[in-house]
């Protein structure tokens, strides 16, 4: 009988071979910065329950260069998680049909864009309507 | 064949992933970019009296909680599952670092509304 | 008549016998525009070097036999064409996640038992006996399966998963898809007993929505919408199980 000597491949580096994993390590990354992002909310509710002053330190952090460098980096990483999100949606849901006819993948994903679309505008309208 | 707890994290992962992908880039981009760049007047948009005020309602409470809890929970669930992808295997410890921070972070927070105004 | 046109086809070669490490051979191959990567495979073997070894059956993209990778990417060999490679080099491998026997064979009987886990078959809500006739199933019913049930176990999926790749106690995305085909037959009832499966880490669970499988599928299956909609299905199982001990189905 022929020897048998089957050949084990590595794993090493897996995800730099090929594109599409490279848009996948990107897109988990992503989830690195809405973390980071809840720790920056949980330093200023911190510095809300020790007064104004506390808070008021907070903001001056939140000005720093550095800091609005960060939260410009954090934007762009979570937009793409609220984008590649929706996109994903669709496939853990089984097919959805309204009177018969089946709702695409496609049109799912269209609807959660547009309610991050009318989320975002409801946010900034209350955000300014307080500075009225 | 064991029965996977995942169930569990995967549900705070999803929740916190839906709550980030509807509210997550406006809102950093009004406390992070806007307020900081002067563009909506801190004065107003984001006082330590608005704040205050804002989270002495229950409801601002709910909000401030959900926001930072889940926002930890989605976070912390990929990044041990990221880990993972890129040959780092640490185990029950690594597990428990990066679920503990989270529920760490959401004990701490709920605290901290219960103690604010 | 016009100038023969060459490609380089670059082979990953490995033989069991020798205890040598893997290498690659470049050859060079006359092709027309018409020709696949398994023709050119063909080729070699024929005419060049008879000791290339490989698997093919019907060179028509439905017998899921001649998978390799073709420039680092799944693909079935007799539905890619070497047109679209020229004048590059082609470099054909094995299939990658799976242990290589020979050449560009790969021993697939990891990916048996995964399919065997699943219970693949239909079981009856019910005894039926002869005399009542067959299932009858409605347009609209088999519209719910079909698609899953177009697998033709090629392996690409599973040359795309890197979950599998790092881990190969996970079930797999053709294996998953096919529980779901069957879970989704009108005339199935076994989807409890599929459960344990699903609800596993080696289940549903070991899945991170890479979603390179459903996009080298040839088929169009879409292994990732059924592994991620039986997550769904797994969670409410979980929490569930609390408020509605289980009685019947």
């Amino acid at each position: 009988m022929a020897t048998r000597k089957p050949y084990i491949r590595s794993m090493d580096g897996w995800w730099r071979r090929d594109p599409f994993f490279v848009r996948y390590m990107i897109r988990e990354a992503s989830s690195f910065f809405v973390a980071a992002y809840a720790l920056v909310l949980l330093w200023g509710l911190w510095a809300l329950e020790r007064g104004h002053n506390a808070y008021d330190a907070w903001l001056e952090a939140l000005r720093h260069p550095l800091m609005v460098l960060f939260h410009l980096v954090a934007l762009a990483f979570v937009s793409y998680h609220a984008y590649t999100w929706w996109k994903v949606a669709p496939k853990t849901m089984p097919t959805v049909r309204l009177g018969g006819r089946e709702i695409s993948q496609a049109q799912i994903s269209a609807g959660g864009w547009a309610a991050w679309a009318v989320a975002s505008v409801a946010v900034l309208v209350l955000v300014g309507w307080g500075t009225r | 064949m064991k029965r996977s707890h995942e169930p569990v994290v995967w549900s705070l992962f999803g929740a916190g992933g839906v709550l980030s992908a509807l509210f997550g880039p406006v809102l950093i981009l009004i406390t992070g970019v806007l307020v900081p760049a002067g563009i909506l007047p801190a004065d107003d948009a984001m006082s330590f009296g608005r704040m205050q005020e804002f989270a002495g309602h229950w409801i601002g409470k709910a909000v401030i909680v959900a926001i930072i809890s889940l926002f930890l929970w989605h976070g912390m669930h990929r990044i041990y599952h990221s880990l993972h992808d890129v040959g780092v295997h640490a185990g029950t410890g690594m597990k428990i670092a990066c679920y503990g921070l989270a529920l760490a972070a959401t004990a701490i927070c709920a605290g901290l509304v219960l103690a604010v105004n | 008549m016009a100038e023969t046109k060459f490609i380089e086809i670059e082979v990953f070669r490995y033989n069991p016998e020798t205890g040598l490490e893997p290498r690659f051979q470049t050859y060079k191959v006359p092709f027309t525009d018409d020709m696949s990567v398994l023709q050119g495979l063909q080729y070699i073997k024929d005419e060049l070097d008879g000791s290339l070894t490989f698997r093919w059956s019907c060179r028509m993209a439905i017998c899921g036999s001649c998978g390799k990778m073709v420039n680092g990417i799944p693909h079935l060999s007799c539905k890619t064409f070497l047109r679209d490679y020229y004048p590059n080099k082609v470099r054909v491998e094995p299939l990658t996640h799976f242990p290589v026997e020979r050449d560009l064979c790969i021993d697939q009987s990891d990916f048996l038992r995964k399919l065997e886990s699943v219970k693949p078959y239909v079981i009856p809500r019910e005894e039926r006996s002869l005399a009542q006739g067959e299932y009858v199933q409605t347009p609209a019913q088999m519209q719910e399966y079909y698609q899953y049930s177009q697998c033709i176990n090629c392996l690409l999926c599973y040359a795309a998963c890197p979950q599998y790749g790092l881990n190969k106690s996970f079930t797999g995305p053709a294996a998953l898809a096919l529980l779901h085909r069957y879970n989704a037959d009108s005339r199935d009832g076994g989807r409890e007993q599929r459960m344990e499966l699903v609800n596993a880490e080696e289940g549903v669970w070991g899945c991170t929505y890479v979603g390179y499988c459903s996009q080298v599928c040839p088929k169009q299956v879409d292994p990732a919408h059924a592994i991620n909609q039986n997550k769904s299905a797994s969670a409410l199982d979980y929490f569930m199980r609390f408020v509605m001990p289980r009685g019947g189905e």
